[in-house]
């Protein structure tokens, strides 16, 4: 269970463009959720606060911590 | 051995007044007083809370700067507490929830939605006072996205003996890191000179706003480690750590992983068994450059020199509890649920490594980012557009029926039958037994309550307090039959008292 190793070892070399090149393909489960997405956006548009540009403007929240 | 940690989450929301007065102070008690009344059928403030003992200016590290501004207590505004053992209060200029203490992350889970279901009551019952279309819509955020922000707090209990400094170093890597699986998720950035463009998404809503290492203050230069020092219980033997650097979650699984996680990690440090390899060098800037990137590929410096990613800390942080587990077990955090966590926290480490879209039903800041791409996509909109900034806030938005965090598929782990009775339930295993026990059986006879003590009237004598100094005691193993046994309060006094 424990048992990983780091395809990386961290180093004080590495840069973040190193990092970039080995971008994983997308998954099953990212292929179905993709599929999910435009029914979900079907909704989203119905329920979305019709003049988003005021609803936004009119959430200010002062005072917290 | 690490002491049980006891543990909570205090929520302050986000209110919005539709159609009345705009003033956040007089809505949030409009908003907790209809559900008194409404839902409770008390008359305002029947119970109150107790101040006495609260000292929020202490600070854990001995001695108080000169410069720094202590939370003052409001003692004038609208300040119950409930059956469940919560505090339902106005804090500043928000409604606030704290739950009753608990023992594990799942018992956190269920009181933490419990208290999103009586934000929910409470919004029909103001609705219903208010009338004429009028209504107070609760978002549980913590950003308005102009530079104001609300916090979503959590308390683990201590050793006292554990050294303050220990606690700091170790536990900080965590507090910079666990955002990629604990974050909300936020649309642009509210660092003062960043624009949309260059942040037009980030895994945190919180990580904008802390500027220090360790501090005392919560409104005001934030910091990652917050050491008041204000225990609610024996102060010769505990400390709490009250943790500011988190998001209010969404996702009961993010909600899960971010208390249980972090309750592993601090009973680790009690057995100093967590050590100091992940020690970071500038934790600051790195929990801002965490959250700026959504690919989770910023390197940020160790104190040792090495540049790692955020995963890469959460590797090496899991590892380490995996052996904690082997060699010390995972009692301090309910061991079945303790395993569980660990599960729990290396799928999801692995799935954030390989692919983390695939994380929209667990993570909150995924499911969001989901919402964002897709509709930036659809109606070709821009960084900074209003419509995606407007689903940001629309995410946290406790109306059914308006929430979208309801709608994305967000995956369950407690019943909601669970949650229904924790609206009025207490935990059955900390002292918060006691206290929403004699709330439900004794509301004539009780003047006021607090976390560590409850005082009653019972006519003739002076007022009776019973002080609660142990979290883990007055559960309901301890005082279930006296309480069903006692009549009145006088009667229960009275056998508490033999």
């Amino acid at each position: 269970m424990a048992e990983r190793t780091h395809k990386n070892k961290p180093s004080t070399e590495r840069t973040s463009e190193e990092l970039t090149s080995d971008a994983p393909p997308a998954s099953e489960v990212g292929e179905k959720l993709k599929a999910e997405l435009d029914d979900l956006l079907d909704e989203i548009d119905e329920v979305l606060e019709t003049n988003a540009e005021e609803f936004v403007k009119s959430y200010v929240q002062k005072g917290g911590q | 051995m690490a002491i049980p940690k006891v543990c909570g989450i205090e929520t302050e929301y986000g209110i919005l007044p539709r159609g009345t007065d705009p003033n956040p102070i007089a809505a949030s008690s409009l908003l907790i007083n209809s559900y008194l009344a409404g839902a409770l059928g008390r008359r305002v403030a029947d119970i109150g809370w107790d101040f006495l003992n609260e000292q929020p200016a202490n600070d854990a590290r001995g001695f108080v700067p000169d410069d720094v501004f202590a939370p003052e207590v409001e003692v004038h505004l609208v300040n119950a507490v409930l059956t469940n053992g919560a505090r339902y209060y106005v804090d500043h200029a928000h409604p606030e929830i704290s739950i009753p203490e608990v023992t594990h992350a799942r018992e956190a889970v269920i009181w933490d939605r419990a208290a999103e279901e009586i934000v929910r009551s409470s919004m029909r019952h103001a609705a219903a006072v208010l009338g004429q279309g009028a209504e107070l819509v609760i978002y549980k955020n913590n950003s308005d996205g102009k530079g104001n922000s609300y916090g979503c707090h959590e308390n683990y209990l201590m050793d006292r003996a554990t050294p303050f400094a220990r606690i700091v170093h170790q536990i900080t890597p965590h507090f910079v890191t666990r955002q990629i699986f604990c974050g909300a998720g936020k649309v642009g950035c509210e660092i003062p000179g960043r624009n949309d463009d260059e942040v037009p998404f980030q895994l945190s809503q919180r990580a904008d706003f802390f500027e220090e290492e360790v501090g005392l203050e919560t409104t005001l230069k934030r910091p990652i480690i917050n050491t008041r020092d204000e225990p609610h219980c024996d102060p010769e033997k505990y400390r709490r750590l009250h943790v500011i650097v988190g998001d209010a979650n969404m996702s009961e699984v993010a909600t899960y992983l971010k208390v249980g996680t972090t309750a592993i990690l601090l009973a680790m440090i009690e057995d100093d068994a967590l050590g100091e390899e992940w020690r970071l060098g500038k934790p600051v800037s790195s929990i801002r450059a965490i959250s700026h990137d959504p690919t989770l590929r910023t390197l940020i410096p160790l104190a040792s020199g090495l540049n790692v990613t955020a995963l890469e800390v959460q590797w090496g942080l899991l590892e380490r509890a995996q052996k904690y587990e082997q060699s010390h077990g995972l009692a301090a955090v309910d061991e079945s649920v303790g395993h569980d966590v660990l599960q729990r926290w290396e799928a999801t480490l692995t799935a954030l490594e390989s692919d983390p879209m695939s994380l929209a039903h667990q993570v909150d800041w995924v499911a969001k980012l989901r919402l964002i791409q897709g509709q930036a996509e659809r109606h070709d909109l821009r960084p900074g557009d209003p419509r995606l900034k407007a689903i940001d806030l629309q995410y946290h938005d406790l109306r059914p029926d308006r929430c979208l965090a309801d709608r994305v598929g967000l995956e369950r782990l407690v019943d909601p039958s669970e949650v229904a009775d924790a609206m009025t339930q207490p935990p059955r295993t900390t002292r918060a037994y006691f206290r929403g026990r004699c709330l439900e059986k004794f509301p004539a006879e009780i003047v006021a309550a607090n976390w560590d003590s409850v005082v009653f009237d019972i006519g003739s004598d002076p007022l009776r307090r019973v002080p609660m100094m142990e979290p883990l005691r007055g559960t309901a193993d301890h005082v279930a039959s006296v309480i069903d046994q006692s009549a009145t309060a006088a009667e229960l006094l009275e056998r508490l008292g033999r």
